[in-house]
């Protein structure tokens, strides 16, 4: 879903620039308490990994993004919101500098769809779908499928507003087209990001809970197991 | 792994574009996509203009016509896109060889193409210049906040791990005797992606605890932060690429 250059135009893209500097501020201030040793090489590797899953993407040509997986349920649920929306900025800001993927001037609103929007969208759903479902590793993977099913549709949508703010071409008042066509796309993506976000944390999960950042911070009240092999952690 | 750490566009080669401390070459980059962008899509004299500058740094810079243009390919998409934008505007239409096109849609695929392979020629340079640690000192010098570099460090040390725990497991099924062809092997990486993942974070962990038993404190070594910053020659010497571009986006933007 990057957004190249010139499809957006300045103005538009300037002021999600400095909404997404502002979100990231924060974003890096409420990150930093979350950071400790358990957790800032799992920042790395989702970040890793969330740049490896971006690397597989196809064009969806009447919409002038590529589509491909986000991520951002999987950083949201392993090292939280805060921390996980700067995973997945970093992964933009890199591939924009050095691939150029996603334009430099429209970093700004790629960062707000994917990063800021995707991971928010994600968290809020874990938070309430993780209080009421049970407490299984089918609860789990339920929610991790819907959030990141959830978070990869309404991204798109964001890329609608954008378009519909300060896209460059006058598509003939066909914004409903752009976002039936995006919203489709995504709805796809969104079941190949939900499976494999499903299968991932439910199997960090399974044999280290202790990793999963959601089930550190919303439940509480199960006491932390000892895992049988590697010994006390 | 240990093989130094550049990834895999960075260009070896000594010329003075390689030799510039790596923050100037970033906020240069930055600057000239933001002017490119900026530029009215009708002032097609000033994207010529843009692409002589980008010429001239490759040259500078030694990196082929060849090798920029294959590793333009991301582009395609966008592209794509924008031969589309003429059949999809809306508003007045002109003829061409029989085919109604639309004006609006023909600039606007225009603004597309010249745009966005601008943007993505100067990142390009940008990588083939730069090593990954050069990056994000330069990131680090640029007032970049400690946490956002601490990631992007881990993240791209990281990539190398994950990359050869997917090989091992991918080998380790082929022995015992799974024989993938093509997009079937997706199966089986699905199948085991969970498992990747807990591998390569136990790998990674046992990385980081090795950094943190060096006397890794989440920065950057003290050695890199002073040694082979810009001096203002540097400043000056880069700044004239985006300077430069963003007098032709000032006149462009007068003129029309």
């Amino acid at each position: 879903m990057h957004i190249s250059n010139g499809i957006i135009n300045g103005p538009v893209a300037g002021i999600f620039a400095a909404l997404a500097l502002a979100a990231l501020t924060v974003c890096v201030l409420r990150g930093r308490r979350d950071l400790d040793d358990r957790l800032a090489p799992m920042a790395g590797l989702v970040a890793a990994f969330i740049f490896a899953v971006q690397m597989l993407n196809f064009p969806i040509f009447t919409a002038g993004v590529s589509g491909h997986l986000l991520g951002g349920a999987l950083a949201a649920l392993l090292v939280g919101p805060w921390v996980g929306a700067l995973c997945v900025a970093v992964v933009l800001v890199v591939q924009a500098l050095v691939f150029g993927d996603g334009g430099v001037a429209m970093l700004g609103l790629n960062v707000t769809n994917m990063a800021l929007l995707g991971t928010a969208v994600a968290y809020l759903l874990i938070a309430g779908l993780l209080r009421v479902l049970p407490r299984t590793p089918a609860g789990l993977g339920v929610t991790a499928f819907v959030s990141a099913l959830l978070s990869v549709v309404v991204a798109a949508q964001g890329f609608v507003l954008q378009y519909w703010l300060g896209g460059t071409t006058d598509l003939g008042g066909n914004i409903t087209g752009l976002a039936a066509t995006m919203a489709g796309a995504h709805l796809l993506i969104g079941i190949g990001e939900g499976l494999i976000t499903a299968t991932t944390v439910v199997t960090v999960a399974k044999v280290r809970p202790d990793l999963v950042y959601a089930l550190r911070a919303l439940k509480p009240a199960t006491p932390a197991p000892v895992p049988a092999v590697g010994g006390v952690r | 792994m240990g093989a130094g750490h550049a990834h895999v566009l960075y260009r070896e080669a000594s010329s003075p574009v390689h030799r510039l401390a790596p923050e100037v070459k970033i906020a240069a980059m930055v600057l000239f996509t933001v002017a490119v962008v900026a530029t009215p899509r009708e002032a097609l004299w000033a994207f010529a203009g843009y692409a002589v500058l980008v010429a001239v740094v490759a040259v500078l810079a030694r990196v082929g016509l060849r090798w920029l243009l294959l590793r333009s390919m991301i582009e395609l998409p966008f592209v794509l896109f924008a031969f589309a934008l003429p059949f999809l505007g809306a508003g007045e239409r002109v003829s061409v060889a029989g085919l109604s096109l639309s004006v609006d849609g023909l600039y606007g695929g225009w603004n597309i193409v010249a745009k966005g392979t601008l943007g993505v020629l100067a990142s390009l340079l940008l990588a083939a210049t730069t090593t990954t640690r050069d990056l994000i000192l330069g990131l680090d010098r640029l007032r970049c906040p400690e946490i956002v570099t601490q990631i992007a460090t881990f993240m791209l040390r990281y990539l190398d791990v994950l990359v050869g725990e997917a090989r091992r497991m991918r080998v380790a099924r082929v022995s015992r005797g799974d024989d993938p062809r093509f997009l079937w092997q997706l199966r089986g990486f699905a199948a085991g992606v969970g498992a990747l993942f807990l591998r390569a974070f136990e790998r990674g962990e046992r990385v980081y605890l090795a950094m943190l038993s060096r006397g890794y404190s989440g920065r950057m070594p003290a050695v890199w932060q002073g040694a082979g910053a810009a001096t203002a020659g540097q400043w000056l010497a880069a700044a004239t690429v985006p300077l430069v571009a963003v007098c032709i986006a000032a006149t462009a933007v007068v003129l029309t």
